[in-house]
C-alpha cells in the first residue's frame, strides 16, 4: 500500500480529489474554491494603498489563508513521507528539446537549471520567475480568477464566463509554450 | 485595515452603508462574496486547512505542481493534465448539481449560495495574460504554494511577484478595458 502511495498518483485519483474540494468547501462553510483570491487578500491586508479594489474587510476571507496554508503543509508531507527517489518521468520529446537548452535535471518536479536562486540571477531565470509570476498574478485578477476559480469552480457551476476565461488561459499557455518560450529558454 | 476601521461610523444606519460598500469592493471580484453570518472562533478555520492538506498532497503526488507536466500539456505531449482537470470538472459539476438539486445546507445549516458571473473583456485579455505566465512558471497560483511546501524556496519570489502583479492590476483597474 505504502509503495503504491509513493508512486506518482494517476490523473483520475488526483482529479477526483481536486473535484471534491469544490463540495467540501461549500458544505463546510459556503466557501467558493478560488486560490488566486488569496493574492488579492494579501494586497488588501498588507498594502491596500487606498485603492478601492483592495479596500474591503479581508479578515472575512482568512479561511482561504488557512486553505493555502494547508496546501503548503500537504506538499511538505507528500515530499517528505510519500515520495520515491526515482526521477520524474518526462515525455521523450520534451526531454530532448530541453536538453538543447541545457536543461537536463529531472530528478525532481522542477528542473534545477531554471528553478533555483542561482537561476534568478540570470536573464532567463529572472524573466521566467519574476516575469512569469507577475503575469500570473496580473492576469488572474484581470480575468477574475485562476484555474481553480474559473476552470474548476466556475465551470462546475456552468458559468459561461468561466468557460471563456479557461479557453483564454489555454490559448495563452499554448502561445507561450510553443511560440515564445523557446526564445526565452535559449537566452 | 486599521484605517478602514477608524473610518467606520458608529451609528447602525451608517454601519449598514459601510458594509454595503465593503460588499461592493469585494464583489468587484466574483470570487469572494460569500459570507457566513455566524461568528466563529479562529480555530474553526482549521477545517479548511485540513481540506488544503489533502489537496496539497494530491497536487504534489499527481505531479500537477511539476513544470514538466505543464510543458507537456501545452505541447500536447501527455494526457495527464487533461485527465486531471477533466476529472476535477466532472466531479465538481456533479457535486454542484447535487447540492443545488437537494438544496444542501452547510454543516452549520446555512444556505449554500452561488453567484452568476458576468462576462467582461477581462476574462479574455486577463485570461490570455494569465496563460502566458502559467506556461512560463509552470504553475498557477495553487501549485505556487505547493511548490514552496515541496521545498522549492525560490518559488517564494514567484509568489511575491504574482502578488505584485495583482496589486498592479488593482492600481490600474479603472484604466483597463473590461
Amino acid at each position: 500500500m505504502m509503495e503504491l502511495l509513493k508512486q506518482p498518483w494517476p490523473w483520475y485519483v488526483a482529479g477526483a480529489i481536486i473535484g471534491l474540494t469544490v463540495p467540501a468547501l461549500l458544505i463546510l462553510g459556503n466557501k467558493h474554491f478560488g486560490i488566486s483570491a488569496n493574492l488579492r487578500h494579501a494586497c488588501a491586508a498588507c498594502l491596500p494603498a487606498n485603492i478601492k479594489f483592495f479596500k474591503y474587510d479581508w479578515k472575512k476571507e482568512v479561511w482561504n489563508f488557512f486553505f493555502v496554508g494547508g496546501i503548503i503543509i500537504g506538499a511538505l508531507l507528500a515530499t517528505h513521507f510519500l515520495s520515491s527517489s526515482e526521477p520524474v518521468k518526462v515525455a521523450p520529446g520534451l526531454l530532448s528539446e530541453l536538453k538543447a537548452y541545457g536543461i537536463e535535471d529531472h530528478s525532481r518536479l522542477l528542473p534545477r537549471e531554471l528553478f533555483s536562486f542561482k537561476s534568478l540571477t540570470t536573464m532567463r531565470g529572472f524573466i521566467m520567475l519574476v516575469g512569469g509570476g507577475f503575469l500570473v498574478g496580473f492576469g488572474a485578477r484581470y480575468a477574475g480568477g485562476c484555474t481553480s476559480g474559473h476552470a474548476i469552480m466556475g465551470i462546475s457551476d456552468l458559468q459561461v464566463p468561466s468557460l471563456i476565461a479557461t479557453a483564454s488561459f489555454m490559448a495563452g499557455g499554448f502561445i507561450m509554450a510553443n511560440l515564445i518560450l523557446p526564445y526565452i529558454l535559449s537566452l | 485595515m486599521a484605517e478602514v476601521l477608524s473610518k467606520r461610523p458608529t451609528t447602525l444606519a451608517n454601519e449598514q452603508t459601510v458594509i454595503d460598500t465593503d460588499y461592493e469592493a469585494r464583489a468587484l471580484d466574483t470570487m469572494c462574496v460569500n459570507d457566513s453570518h455566524l461568528k466563529h472562533k479562529w480555530y474553526h478555520n482549521l477545517k479548511y486547512a485540513m481540506v488544503g492538506i489533502i489537496f496539497g498532497i494530491a497536487f504534489t503526488k499527481a505531479e500537477i505542481i511539476s513544470w514538466f507536466r505543464i510543458q507537456e500539456m501545452f505541447r500536447l505531449q501527455s494526457f495527464h493534465m487533461y485527465g486531471v482537470i477533466g476529472t476535477a470538472i466532472v466531479v465538481g459539476m456533479i457535486s454542484v448539481w447535487l447540492i443545488k438539486k437537494y438544496n444542501k445546507k452547510t454543516i452549520y445549516g446555512e444556505k449554500i449560495e452561488f453567484h452568476p458571473k458576468k462576462f467582461n473583456k477581462g476574462q479574455i485579455i486577463g485570461g490570455l495574460i494569465f496563460g502566458l505566465g502559467w506556461a512560463m512558471t509552470g504553475a498557477c497560483p495553487g501549485p505556487l504554494f505547493a511548490q514552496i511546501g515541496a521545498g522549492f524556496l525560490v518559488i517564494a519570489v514567484v509568489l511575491l511577484s504574482a502578488i505584485a502583479g495583482t496589486w498592479m492590476y488593482g492600481y490600474f483597474r479603472e484604466k483597463l478595458p473590461h
